[in-house]
């Protein structure tokens, strides 16, 4: 997710001049690429010191805050965008964090480790959990408490009555709409509450 | 790292009478302060800093006893606040007892030459102290402050600026603060101020004609205040059950245990320089202050009250230990501003120090503010290079006559 090309990628969702919020915006690089490329305002939310402090470096504006503790200093449809990228899966509550995610904002991108992606699924085969540069924990000290697949996500976006605007694969810095849940190692998903 | 070294404190006099938001006027006055850095030509590299309770205008570097400011570990060269970049202004207020004009001073408006105000000096607030210091950066030649700095009651100060005086600002950044005082802050402050107006050396505040000092019941007032200063869990580390002797003395009066001594300690030395009627007039600038109530409780709608407020940009920091002005209050005052789309950020610094951690060296705590100035800094030397590109001289603001030495260059 680090990678340049993604975060281009998942830019172009933005519409420019948006109103965003990223919620675990680690040291602020897209939302400063969003405000130097599109023209966007907003906010970033971090819990680390170090994300916090490159965030004001870079002249960011950042709000230190667990997001387990929810979004109740923001107001219902208070921005254009929220985005969620590769956080979702280290949330204990993952359902609420969603709801909030679409109350906030009036549309949501959320991108995360597709556990699905094939190399994942053979390793799981030979007996081991997968270990790969989407996913490169060992099961024992990995900060994702929560994985999923691209599929998944879009039992649990119907299931909070969200609707899936736009969804796709990434991989290797390119769109992967061809089977993404085998072929990508990362999920983007893009959807509104209905 | 290195300080200022020594500081001269100057004195501004005002023969404008300063309109209170009691309805009183402070009549003629004067205001002790002290800079440190350079007025670049632009004049717009200077920064304010507010002080809280028992603080002074001696925010950096060494004064003639050799003490060192209150914030000198923020403030200096190649500090956090870097003096070699900003002009930094640190100015006493009204009713203070460090300088500025205060219940210890003269009244010559009384019928009796002479008469020192003791109690009758007027009730200040927070909004009167930010016009005191809004007049004299004016008189300083500085039209707009790059930024205000404040912790605690200086928090309030810089909060306070935003929304009084919204165009003479850029930045605000308040530390530890909160946008008004709970019961529980308004119980403590009355408990200090009923220590001290019940001292029989207080004579209703009118002790200077009496040769006494009400130091009974200023001793009692900041012990108490210092509880509220320093957090449960740091108390308990710190001096936790330990007893002054070796053996209990089953005495009543006595100091038997190690808080207690620390303590009287805080008490005595406090009372040996703080001003009984200063202690009680600013105690009451905190109650006072609520930038909400005029507005029907609604942060929100004061921060939205002038378009120019909304302008701004905003730093909160706030120490997750802090329980006299808790992160929440600080969060209020956040999510004050995100209603209103204003650009803020917000640090919550998991600092063990309690309300007092504001003063510390806490290195995340530091970090926040340094990049926060260096952005800062960065703003004002892109200004300065449009201006110089422009080659338009920065002019003074009207009616001003530039009183710094560092305005000579400029003639």
């Amino acid at each position: 997710m680090s990678e340049r090309k993604d975060l281009e990628l998942i830019a172009d969702l933005v519409p420019a001049g948006s109103r965003v919020l990223d919620l675990g915006c680690g040291d602020g690089e897209l939302l400063a690429y969003l405000r130097d490329r599109k023209g966007c305002t907003g906010y970033g939310i971090e819990i680390a010191d170090a994300n916090v402090q490159a965030c004001v470096q870079r002249g960011i504006d950042v709000i230190q805050l667990n997001l387990e503790d929810g979004l109740a200093l923001f107001g219902d449809r208070s921005f254009d965008v929220v985005l969620q990228l590769d956080t979702l899966q280290h949330l204990r509550q993952t359902e609420r964090m969603l709801r909030e995610t679409a109350r906030v904002g009036r549309i949501g991108i959320v991108s995360f480790p597709n556990f699905a992606h094939w190399p994942n699924r053979l390793q799981v085969l030979t007996g081991r959990m997968p270990v790969t540069r989407a996913l490169p924990y060992q099961w024992f000290d990995t900060p994702n408490i929560r994985v999923g697949t691209f599929a998944d996500f879009g039992v649990l976006a119907r299931r909070c009555g969200l609707s899936i605007s736009d969804s796709f694969g990434l991989q290797s810095g390119r769109v992967v709409r061809r089977w993404p849940n085998l072929l990508a190692s990362v999920a983007v998903f893009r959807f509104e509450q209905t | 790292m290195p300080s200022i070294g020594l500081v001269t404190p100057q004195q501004m006099h005002f023969s404008d009478p300063l309109p209170l938001k009691s309805g009183a006027v402070l009549p003629d006055y004067q205001l002790t302060f002290e800079t440190y850095g350079t007025l670049n030509a632009e004049r717009s590299n200077a920064v304010l800093v507010c002080h809280a309770l028992n603080a002074s205008h001696h925010v950096a570097g060494l004064d003639a006893a050799g003490v060192k400011g209150w914030w000198d570990n923020l403030v200096g060269p190649g500090k956090p606040l870097d003096t070699n970049r900003f002009f930094v202004i640190g100015v006493n207020n009204p009713g203070s007892c460090f300088g500025s004009t205060g219940p210890m001073h003269v009244n010559a408006a009384h019928a009796e030459p002479g008469r020192v105000w003791g109690a009758d000096f007027p009730v200040v607030t927070v909004e009167d102290w930010v016009d005191a210091q809004a007049r004299l950066v004016q008189r300083l030649g500085i039209t707009q402050l790059a930024a205000v700095l404040g912790g605690s009651l200086g928090g309030m100060q810089a909060l306070a600026w935003t929304l009084r005086h919204p165009d003479r600002l850029r930045h605000c950044i308040a530390v530890a603060t909160a946008p008004n005082l709970s019961a529980q802050n308004i119980a403590f402050n009355e408990v200090a101020r009923r220590a001290i107006v019940t001292d029989p050396d207080f004579h209703g505040g009118h002790f200077y004609a009496h040769g006494v000092l009400p130091k009974r019941g200023l001793r009692v007032a900041r012990m108490v205040g210092h509880i509220t200063y320093l957090a449960e869990d740091a108390m308990e580390t710190k001096f936790g059950r330990e007893l002054k002797a070796a053996v209990l003395r089953y005495s009543t009066q006595d100091v038997e245990f190690q808080i207690e001594s620390y303590l009287r300690h805080q008490g005595d030395k406090f009372a040996e320089y703080f001003d009984a009627n200063t202690y009680l007039l600013i105690t009451r600038a905190l109650d006072y202050f609520d930038p909400a109530a005029a507005h029907g409780g609604d942060l929100a709608r004061a921060f939205a009250a002038n378009p120019a407020t909304r302008a701004k940009r905003f730093l909160l920091v706030s120490f997750t230990t802090d329980w006299r002005f808790a992160p929440e209050r600080s969060r209020e005052i956040v999510k004050a501003l995100v209603d209103n789309r204003i650009a803020v950020s917000y640090a919550e610094i998991d600092a063990p120090h309690g309300h007092d951690a504001f003063l510390l060296e806490d290195p995340r705590y530091h970090a926040v503010l340094r990049h926060y100035f260096e952005r800062i800094a960065g703003e004002v030397s892109n200004q300065g290079a449009e201006r110089r590109a422009a080659s338009k001289p920065a002019p003074l603001p009207a009616g001003e006559r530039p009183l710094h030495p560092a305005d000579e260059g400029l003639q």
